[in-house]
């Protein structure tokens, strides 16, 4: 699995405020995504009950998971494909493995895929000695810098135009070390000239998955640069690499959830391809691979379902809650220290690799609601993030500090009288201090707000509620 | 009791009780000028909200049955922001799930619960203020009034009828400004990045002064805008609305 540099999520969020290369791209995306969601959904006017129906159908298929994934798993198998149900990573990528060696793969092409970055599959490769060859521009662009994923559609979101450039004249020795690239047109033709002979070459070609078709053993790809169809249509064996809950029943509800889901991701009405793929290549076919496989993995989803989190599997990973929160604006993907970014990688990573590894991607939120407020599955990602708060409050797992704050504080807030006394004791603490300035540059214990901000000082006159019984104020209804 | 006059219970807020008085006696004007009867209960100290979001249901729970029984009997109950009367009608039910009498009279006191601008806008019809502001404003939207409490059009209406004061339109009107609560404090660095952008936004109109609905974006907002020694004010909306911006503006010296 992906190690995880969750803990360090403070630290690493410090740096990217740091990192001017980082800040710039992620002030480009500030806008361009939200705006084109908004036109998108202002085009469709049924968009908001087209999402109720796609909860409905995700609902429905988690209630009964068990039965569609056997469904799928008879359609797959009478299809001529094969379906690997894997418990854990290592299991994926022995599975994986095993694929390869029977056909003595030497590369292997592959889609793009969140499921891959969770087993590390790469890595994995390479230490097995195969060549993977990422064929999404996004992800080799990545794959060249030796990074992960930033978001989960955009993977080289954080990349600037420059360095891309950079990261092709230094791979890239084939080339004439002068040649131009200052254009995305030209970095896009040099990147096709390398991938075309690897389609070629490749002996397995990987993909993910944006939907199982339980009816009819279908695995549906949503791209837009065609590249997925290349990665599994030339060699001998086509891989899908799938979590398990992204079954859904039918052929129909694929298409349901697909009218929401490029809509929210990028504001297009739909990607530019939406492949099918059913088995093997049959004899009538003029191309496709020899062997179809599906690796379908659970790793800790089916503890999610029938617990808090459940609702988390409807995801369809549109990335819209990235593109609009607030946080991975701020710190970009890579913050957050292990696969999935942004909001629903703050309800996800904790699920799957548990509060005391990720505690913080819960709490790193100032809950403005607007990640639940575009999911196009309505995922009530901050009520399951406060979920994952209660976990770790509970189980004491969190800062000491925090508890103890919020206990002393609770303690009073449940006495009226005693708080009543404390804030208009607070309040001339605070207000002989700092009113003549009316705000103080620094404060005992208050530094989390003082490091970059003034705190204002109380008004003068004291409390409301102490000036509301000097004015012999109603107190209730009837006095 | 009569209709045409109701009874209304003014949810201070922990922050417009210790902070900015000024601002309930703003709220309290406009609740009496659009016709209500307002008492202040005693027995309210905060909404909760600091225990809910770090996972401390319990105390959260133990504050919501409090507040509850605080505002027995009260036709309605107001706050001067989105976040607090978010929590009193959103979270409050929820807080009860396993206890169906708590429960029903949370979800009876959730329906009676409101933020102040949108009460006088869409309960009390209220369309005008007779008040009067020199100056430019932005209006910032919380986060909890915007998608929570649905407030949005209500406060700039009733801006626009102020006389001598131009309104002007934040740029990412939508985005947090970061204070989030604990979450401020928790991660400073992230929440300063988030404010400064605001920061930049309100800068970005040319406005003067910058209103807002809850004081906890205000007092993120000010002490930001201080820090840098920016001029600008920040001020409660319901200051502007009932006429009463003789007091100092957030985070400024008195006199
Ligand atoms: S949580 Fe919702 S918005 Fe976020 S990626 Fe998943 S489906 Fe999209």
């Amino acid at each position: 699995m992906q190690e995880s540099r969750t803990r360090n999520f403070i630290g690493n969020a410090r740096e990217a405020l740091d990192d001017g290369n980082l800040q710039q791209a992620l002030d480009k995306m500030k806008s361009g995504f939200v705006e084109r969601r908004l036109e998108a959904r202002a085009r469709l006017p049924e968009f908001d009950d087209i999402r109720d129906q796609a909860r409905e159908i995700k609902n429905h298929t988690l209630a009964n998971l068990d039965y569609y994934l056997e469904r799928f798993e008879r359609k797959v198998t009478e299809e001529g494909g094969q379906v690997h149900w894997c418990a854990t990573p290592e299991d994926a990528r022995q599975a994986i493995l095993k694929i390869c060696r029977d056909l003595d793969a030497k590369t292997v092409t592959k889609g793009k895929s969140m499921i891959g970055e969770e087993i590390g599959l790469n890595d994995f490769f390479e230490e097995n000695g195969i060549e993977p060859i990422e064929t999404d521009l996004g992800e080799y662009i990545i794959q060249l810098r030796r990074e992960a994923p930033s978001h989960i559609i955009a993977p080289a979101i954080h990349v600037l135009k420059h360095q891309v450039a950079e990261a092709f004249y230094e791979t890239h020795d084939q080339f004439d070390p002068d040649r131009p690239l200052e254009e995305p047109r030209a970095l896009l033709d040099e990147a096709r000239e390398v991938l075309r002979q690897k389609f070629i070459d490749a002996d397995v070609g990987i993909t993910g998955a944006n939907f199982l078709i339980a009816e009819t053993g279908t695995s549906v790809i949503v791209t837009n640069e065609g590249n997925g169809d290349l990665t599994q249509t030339i060699p001998k064996a086509h891989v899908v690499i799938a979590s398990l809950e992204k079954v859904v029943p039918t052929l129909e509800d694929a298409t349901t959830i697909s009218r929401v889901l490029a809509r929210s991701a990028t504001g297009q009405e739909y990607s530019v391809y939406t492949t099918f793929s059913t088995g093997p290549r049959r004899p009538e076919d003029p191309d496709g691979p020899e062997q179809y496989h599906v690796i379908l993995l659970d790793n800790g989803r089916s503890k999610m379902v029938g617990s808090e989190y459940q609702e988390m599997l409807r995801c369809i990973r549109c990335g819209a809650c990235l593109n609009h929160c607030p946080v991975y604006g701020s710190i970009g993907g890579h913050a957050y220290g292990w696969v999935y970014p942004g909001p629903m990688g703050s309800v996800l990573t904790p699920s799957l690799i548990g509060v005391d590894e990720a505690g913080h991607l819960p709490n790193a939120s100032s809950f403005c609601g607007r990640c639940e407020e575009v999911c196009p599955m309505r995922i009530p990602l901050p009520k399951m993030m406060r979920h994952l708060r209660e976990r770790e409050f509970d189980g004491k797992t969190g800062p000491a500090t925090m508890r103890t704050g919020i206990k002393m504080w609770a303690f009073y807030a449940k006495r009226p009288w005693l708080y009543h006394a404390l804030a208009k004791l607070k309040f001339r603490v605070l207000g002989a201090f700092g009113r003549r300035k009316g705000r103080f540059r620094r404060l005992p214990g208050g530094a989390g707000w003082t490091a970059h901000r003034d705190f204002p000082a109380p008004q003068a006159g004291g409390t409301f509620q102490a000036q509301w019984s000097a004015r012999g104020g109603k107190r209730s209804v009837d006095a | 009791m009569s209709e045409s006059r109701p009874h209304v219970g003014l949810f201070v807020t922990c922050l417009v009780d210790l902070f900015r008085p000024s601002v309930g006696f703003a709220a309290v004007a406009l609740l009496e000028r659009a016709g209500c009867n307002v008492a202040v209960p005693a027995a309210q100290t905060c909404c909760g909200q600091p225990a809910f979001n770090s996972g401390d249901r319990a105390d959260a729970r133990a504050i919501a049955a409090q507040v509850i029984e605080a505002f027995d009997g009260f036709d309605y109950i107001v706050a001067p922001s989105g976040s607090c009367s978010g929590m009193l009608s959103k979270h409050y039910p929820e807080l009860f799930a396993d206890d169906p009498a708590m429960r029903a009279r949370a979800e009876a006191f959730a329906a009676r619960t409101h933020e102040l601008i949108s009460f006088l806008v869409d309960i009390r019809g209220m369309d005008a203020v007779e008040a009067h502001y020199d100056g430019r404003v932005a209006y910032h939207d919380s986060c909890s009034s915007l998608r929570e409490m649905k407030v949005r059009a209500q406060p700039r209406a009733l801006l626009d009828t102020v006389a001598g004061l131009a309104r002007e339109e934040l740029a990412f009107s939508e985005t947090c400004c970061g204070f989030g609560g604990t979450f401020c404090v928790k991660y400073p660095d992230i929440s300063n990045k988030m404010v400064g952008d605001k920061c930049d936004d309100i800068a970005a109109t040319g406005a003067d002064t910058v209103l807002a609905g809850d004081m906890g974006c205000l007092m993120n907002i000010a002490g930001k805008l201080k820090r840098r020694g920016s001029a600008i004010q920040a001020r409660h909306v319901a200051e502007v609305l009932a006429g009463m911006t003789d007091t100092p503006a957030i985070g400024e010296p008195e006199g």
